[in-house]
């Protein structure tokens, strides 16, 4: 994986100390809150609830044991013995001191970890597809594109401070586990016919208020060309986008409002400018960052089949686990584990001090040192020999991580919601909770198959629900909790933005109305392999408003 | 009736306005009961921001339950617990403790 180099190690560092004496001076009272609260948000620091909360960045989701450690270690000194992995492939502590924030950021610091740009209006953590470098259907690791443009806008002069926030996610992969077109840039990593490597861009995706589905701009980006082409839509957007309203912001409206083509035709003609100037990226110099992601030597390890045919008869357990949490990758005798972060009725995505440390383990032991953390909340260890699932897995029964969920009804994405964020509207965690506990049963869940579900805590949507095949928002409606349901939104590679089925749920009722709309797929879909997302497209949101509020319009 | 909340400076801890201080639990918080007290009440808060004891102040609406103070807002009843997830981290945990 990447490995800071000496100008990384001096950056790194000599943000520590400017924001460790940003800190003394606030504590000190030198500076007041007005003027630390733009320095502290650089760093990743916001107020919630009960506590300041410590986003820390991971770049394009990847960590090797090291890190997830020291990420654990943290968790038990300053905070409270658990962490909260969040669909920015990012990990949020709850409840740090201000006071301690400059040791948190020197001990990250000593692991080449940090938590700059995860908040304000720049380009945030460029997230990837969680199994870069494993999956077969990969044409290139998208991560040293994202590791390009990271260094690329660390503390880029002309784009710290843009109308608003701004999110690029890259994949090499046709099949879309980046969710990159609900990003400000969407990146897909490809070969033209001449088998040249470069990019089809999408922009103007984005959730919050106004959902949108990223358009595509370009069919293909030579890859020599992805920062000065990145640099031409960043310029557009930083030169037109609406500085008026901060709810109309984001790019997403800009190219809403200005139009596909219009804003193509506008970024291509500030691109003629700067195509073949200092941007161009030399050949030898994507090498050079491709290099670092260079896959681990995976020697061929063919017990791997006899072992597992052997270990599968032996646990039923284990079996429904490499069904649902292995897949295949590239090399015949690996694969790629999802660690679930969503045990039944658990928190999703939070893990304890002591799970961390464990999984860093697991990582050294049997996965080359390598993890992920994925946009959907899990953890992933990208390569283990197929020899060794069984020892992985029993490790982590032994924590408590061996939920084999995933993909599954109960694997659900979840903001803090009300229980942690000062924005929310409602809570999330516990209707997640709820839900997951309802359909507990893993061979009900399997018989339902592939199901998307996803809860934000207000319209800002970090729980991604517009594009949950259900998706669950909490407003508050007279003082109490309303939950409003969306069906046959995707974020894959045909991302689509749910639609309002019709009137919200309370608090006690909307695990019901979750299971009615499962009820309701299972007898109409047209056989197990239609999944619920295909079944929605097919038949639409009628029958699911039929089965939900037929009986109120005829007791009305 | 109103109380005064904000969050201390130093570790962001949630505090409450009361007999002359910031109390970590809203039990016994200062209240107002019309808009002079409210001012008053205000007044301190600015002044405690000013001083950079706490930040994020603000005047939340309260009634009194069985002798102690409660927040109205389901937002600020969760300010004054915990989180409702975590029983074991907050306030809460210390009550029950
Ligand atoms: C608890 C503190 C948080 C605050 C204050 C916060 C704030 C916001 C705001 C204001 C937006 C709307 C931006 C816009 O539409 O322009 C947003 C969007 C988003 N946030 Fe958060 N968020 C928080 C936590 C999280 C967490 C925990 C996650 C991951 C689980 C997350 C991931 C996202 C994502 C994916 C979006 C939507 C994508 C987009 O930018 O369009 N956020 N957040
Ligand atoms: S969706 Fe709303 S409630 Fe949930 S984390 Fe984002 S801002 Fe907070």
């Amino acid at each position: 994986m990447y490995r800071y180099d000496e100008f990384d190690h001096d950056f790194v560092q000599a943000r520590v100390a400017e924001f460790s004496d940003q800190v003394e001076r606030r504590l000190s009272g030198e500076i007041t809150e007005e003027q630390f609260r733009p320095l502290r948000l650089m760093n990743g620091v916001y107020l919630q609830l009960h506590a300041y909360m410590l986003r820390i960045a991971v770049p394009y989701g990847t960590l090797n044991g090291a890190q997830l450690r020291m990420l654990g270690h943290i968790a038990r000194k300053y905070d409270k013995g658990y962490g909260h992995f969040t669909t920015r492939q990012n990990i949020q502590f709850n409840w740090p001191a201000l006071s301690d924030i400059p040791a948190i950021l020197a001990d990250l610091a000593s692991v080449e970890m940090h938590a700059i740009q995860t908040s304000g209006n720049c380009i945030r953590n460029v997230t990837a597809d969680h199994f870069a470098g494993a999956a077969a259907d990969e044409v290139a690791d998208p991560r040293p594109y994202a590791e390009i443009l990271r260094q690329w806008s660390s503390v880029h002069p002309e784009f710290s401070f843009l109308p608003r926030k701004f999110k690029i996610a890259v994949t090499g992969a046709e099949r879309d586990r980046a969710a990159i077109q609900t990003h400000d840039i969407g990146l897909h990593v490809k070969k033209n016919a001449a088998g040249e490597l470069g990019f089809a861009v999408y922009i103007g995706g984005g959730q919050g208020r106004t959902p949108m589905v990223a358009k595509k701009i370009r069919d293909f980006l030579p890859e020599a060309d992805l920062l000065s082409y990145c640099t031409a839509i960043l310029r557009v957007y930083n030169l037109y986008g609406r500085r008026d309203n901060k709810y109309k912001a984001r790019i997403k409206i800009l190219v809403h409002e200005t139009g596909v083509e219009e804003i193509t035709r506008q970024v291509e003609a500030e691109w003629q400018e700067l195509k073949d100037a200092e941007l161009k990226l030399p050949d030898a110099d994507i090498r050079a960052i491709d290099a670092y992601f260079a896959p681990p030597p995976l020697a061929d390890r063919p017990e791997g089949d006899a072992a597992i045919k052997l270990a599968r008869l032996d646990s039923k357990s284990f079996s429904d686990w490499l069904d649902q949490n292995v897949v295949t990758h590239r090399h015949p005798d690996y694969a790629a584990v999802t660690i679930s972060l969503k045990g039944i009725g658990e928190v999703p995505g939070d893990a304890t001090d002591s799970q961390m440390e464990a999984v860093a383990d697991i990582a050294e032991n049997y996965a080359f040192d390598e993890l992920r953390v994925s946009h959907e909340q899990n953890l992933i260890l990208p390569h283990v020999a197929r020899a060794d699932l069984k020892a992985v897995y029993d490790a982590l029964v032994d924590i408590g991580l061996a939920t084999a969920n995933s993909n599954l009804i109960s694997d659900i994405i979840s903001c803090p919601g009300l229980d942690y964020c000062a924005l929310a509207t409602a809570r999330s965690i516990p209707i997640a909770q709820e839900i997951s506990l309802r359909f507990a049963s893993l061979e009900r869940q399997r018989e339902i198959g592939e199901l998307k579900l996803k809860i934000s805590g207000c319209i800002n949507a970090c729980g991604h629900h517009h594009v949950g095949h259900i998706g669950i928002l909490g407003v508050e409606k007279k003082g109490s909790e309303l939950y409003q349901v969306t069906l046959g939104g995707s974020a894959d590679e045909n991302t689509s933005v749910g639609e309002i089925i019709g009137r919200g749920f309370s608090s006690e009722e909307i695990t019901d109305a979750i299971e009615q709309i499962v009820d309701t797929y299972l007898g109409l879909r047209l056989n197990p392999s239609e999944r619920f997302i295909d079944a929605y497209r097919r038949v639409g949101p009628a029958p699911f408003k039929e089965a939900l509020y037929a009986g109120e319009t005829k007791a009305a | 009736m109103k109380i005064l909340t904000a969050n201390r400076l130093t570790d962001g801890i949630a505090v409450w306005y009361a007999d002359g201080g910031w109390a970590e639990t809203v039990d016994h918080a200062d209240l107002a009961h019309d808009k002079a007290a409210e001012d008053r009440l205000e007044a301190i808060g600015a002044k405690a921001y000013a001083d950079n004891e706490v930040v994020d102040v603000n005047l939340i609406d309260a009634d009194v339950v069985d002798g102690v103070v409660e927040p109205v807002r389901l937002r600020e009843k969760i300010r004054a617990a915990g989180p409702t997830i975590r029983e074991d981290l907050g306030k809460q945990a210390a009550r029950a403790a």
